[in-house]
């Protein structure tokens, strides 16, 4: 529901340890409410998202990572201030800054403020916060958008990477991910595909 | 029926049809019955006919209250079991109070001028229930400015609540306050114990009051109700538009 | 604890540079402090009968515009989807953010009371007294302020509307304050009254604030 207004219903899918979700459908179908429905940000008004054998206390939320349309940089912060923060606040294993921005290719400019970044870099670095810290669930939302072709392609070799690694990945996309993904398509004409 | 049958609003606007043109005979039976008493009642021998003004003033500042507690019910069944007619109930007792705080002050004031020389005084309970009247104000503000009546319901009942904790604090140091720049005019709120001839009458216009409030109440919560019925069909009718 | 170390060095950080908010109030604070006289004349004597109320309007006003950004800003650019998703309790979280807006908006306020009070024809003592209740009593306003703000972003509406929500919340705090001073400065009461008071005020929003914020935050569904 949003606004009072009936999103979607009927979908019943289910996402297993290394593999991705791709979600599918056109503007306003509900894919990014889906995600954050996923992320606990939004509430469902019926039904509920349960993850198997994972850490028992915690809440899904509270192992997943959530890319959205909004990247979550502060400007005044440079871009190691940025990434630091989201390895230190939102709890999980941390690993190495360094390496995580030499995987977006942003190490040379970790000194700068965010401020000065391009669109694609800002999505490279919210795309580090992903591997600075590890959670098992990446809910990502058109994860591709403002990337070039090479940003792309490396951005694949992260998710095969995170996959390789028993994660999980359910991606709200209107092109191809770059992975192999099972899809599901949302949209008025409700049609789940398992 | 049971409460949970309550719940459901399309039972619950039913019942109120039912109940509401009763509620309104009751309230203006009593009513009637509350305004003979009050006119037939002595006039005080330090006051004069001025000491009428309670029977209305009285009871407004009782619901002025009592409509502040019914709203933080409400706001825990909105939090707690997320339960639509409760924001309904919040929502529609807001401008009820406000119009009770209201007269409770007006009617203080008119009765303040004979007895005090002057129309408003920073006394206490005066102050403390111009707070009040502005608390009401904020949150009909809050009501006011969001077009989505169920995100205004959680903001709301959660201000309520906080006001529910927050309304003793404010009414002790007001008290405190005033206590230090005691003004000599101000002459002792309450004084001797009520006569049965007072008290008599005071307590038949408190019963009416109430039942006034109730039965506005649940006319204004089937209004809303049916506001938010045409709010939704016109939503629906604008999703179809665009498919 | 380091997540909340993180979140308190960030939050600094912020305010503290290019774009940040911690200076504005200060500012604001000394144009209410000037504008005052001109409403009510250059007259020494009634400026300093009046030095602590006109401070402590000051303080409270400035208190509250520089609140509205509190969850504003981070609802904005995404960031508070990822403050609700962490790890550490909501609660905490709001409790931090709180601190660190008193730290980099309530303090500065403070520190240039001093300079004010001067304006104002208050003497040490005056001053001092002031200062020491606006060290009790801002983090109660920082601390009530902050429900303001989060219902700000469950409704996306701040500016005057929280105002007029937050302030009669803060009248205790207003009148405990002035009290005090006053107290301080001319008696007859003693200080120790309304300064305790003022003390539990603000001990009490300690708790009541990071609840209220939470529960706000957490109902905003968009």
């Amino acid at each position: 529901m949003r606004g009072g207004r009936e999103v979607f219903c009927g979908l019943d899918f289910a996402v297993s340890a290394g593999t991705a979700l791709a979600v599918t459908g056109r503007n306003g179908a509900g894919k990014t409410s889906l995600l954050r429905l996923i992320a606990g940000l939004l509430p469902a008004a019926d039904g509920k998202v349960v993850l198997h054998g994972g850490e028992g206390e915690l809440t899904l939320a509270e192992q997943a990572h959530y890319l959205g349309h909004r990247d979550a940089l502060k400007p005044a912060l440079t871009v190691m201030e940025n990434l630091l923060f989201f390895r230190d606040f939102p709890g999980g294993t941390m690993s190495d800054p360094e390496t995580a921005l030499n995987a977006v290719g942003l190490n040379a400019i970790a000194h700068l403020p965010a401020a000065y970044l391009s669109a694609g870099q800002r999505r490279r670095l919210s795309i580090a916060r992903l591997l600075v810290l590890r959670r098992p669930l990446w809910l990502l939302d058109e994860p591709t958008a403002a990337l070039d072709a090479a940003g792309q392609t490396a951005f694949a070799g992260l998710m095969a990477h995170h996959l390789a690694e028993g994660g999980l990945i359910v991606a709200a996309t209107h092109g191809p991910l770059g992975i192999p993904a099972t899809t599901l398509h949302i949209g008025p004409a409700i049609e789940a595909v398992p | 029926m049971a409460v949970i049958d309550l719940a459901n609003p399309t039972r619950f606007l039913k019942l109120v049809e039912r109940v509401l043109p009763w509620l309104a005979l009751a309230t203006a039976v009593t009513l009637a019955i509350g305004l003979q008493q009050s006119l037939a009642a002595p006039d005080d021998y330090q006051q004069g006919a001025t000491v009428k003004i309670m029977f209305i003033h009285v009871p407004n500042a009782w619901l002025a209250m009592f409509v502040w507690g019914v709203m933080s019910l409400s706001a825990l069944g909105t939090l707690v079991w997320r339960h639509p007619l409760a924001d309904v109930s919040a929502q529609a007792a807001a401008p009820l109070g406000a119009a009770f705080t209201f007269l409770a002050l007006v009617t203080g004031s008119l009765w303040g001028r004979p007895m005090w020389g002057t129309y408003w005084e920073w006394d206490a309970r005066m102050t403390s229930v111009l707070v009040l009247f502005v608390m009401y104000l904020g949150l009909i503000a809050l009501w006011r400015a969001v077009e989505d009546p169920a995100r205004a319901a959680r903001a709301a009942a959660i201000l309520t609540l906080v006001g529910a904790i927050n309304l003793p604090i404010i009414k002790f140091s007001v008290d405190w306050w005033n206590t230090l720049h005691q003004p000599a005019s101000v002459l002792r709120a309450g004084g001797p114990a009520l006569d049965n001839a007072f008290l008599i009458p005071l307590l038949t216009m408190g019963v009416a009051f109430s039942l006034l409030f109730v039965t506005l109440h649940l006319a204004a919560m089937r209004n809303e109700i049916l506001r938010r019925r045409i709010r939704s069909l016109r939503m629906m009718q604008a999703a179809q538009g665009a498919a | 604890m380091s997540a909340l170390a993180a979140l308190l060095r960030r939050d600094i950080r912020v305010a503290l540079r290019v774009g940040g908010g911690a200076l504005i109030g200060m500012l604001f604070f000394l144009t209410v402090v000037v504008l005052m006289p001109f409403a009510l004349g250059p007259d020494l004597a009634l400026l300093r009968r009046l030095g602590p109320a006109i401070l402590w309007l000051g303080a409270m006003l400035a208190s509250l515009l520089t609140l509205d950004r509190l969850f504003l800003a981070d609802s904005e650019d995404g960031s508070l989807d990822l403050l609700v998703m962490s790890r550490t309790p909501l609660e905490l979280t709001c409790a931090t953010k709180a601190v660190a807006h008193w730290l980099t908006a309530g303090v500065p306020l403070i520190v240039i009371t001093p300079a004010l009070g001067l304006l104002l024809n208050l003497d040490l003592l005056a001053t001092a007294a002031v200062a020491l209740t606006l060290i009790a009593g801002t983090p109660a306003l920082t601390f009530t302020g902050m429900i303001g703000a989060a219902l700000a972003v469950t409704l996306h509406r701040g500016g005057l509307l929280l105002a007029v929500i937050v302030v009669p919340l803060s009248i205790p705090v207003l009148i405990f304050g002035v009290a005090a001073s006053t107290a301080a400065i001319t008696g007859p009461l003693s200080f120790g009254t309304p300064f305790s008071i003022l003390c539990a005020l603000s001990l009490a929003s300690f708790v009541i604030g990071p609840f209220a914020a939470a529960a706000c935050l957490r109902q905003r569904m968009d």
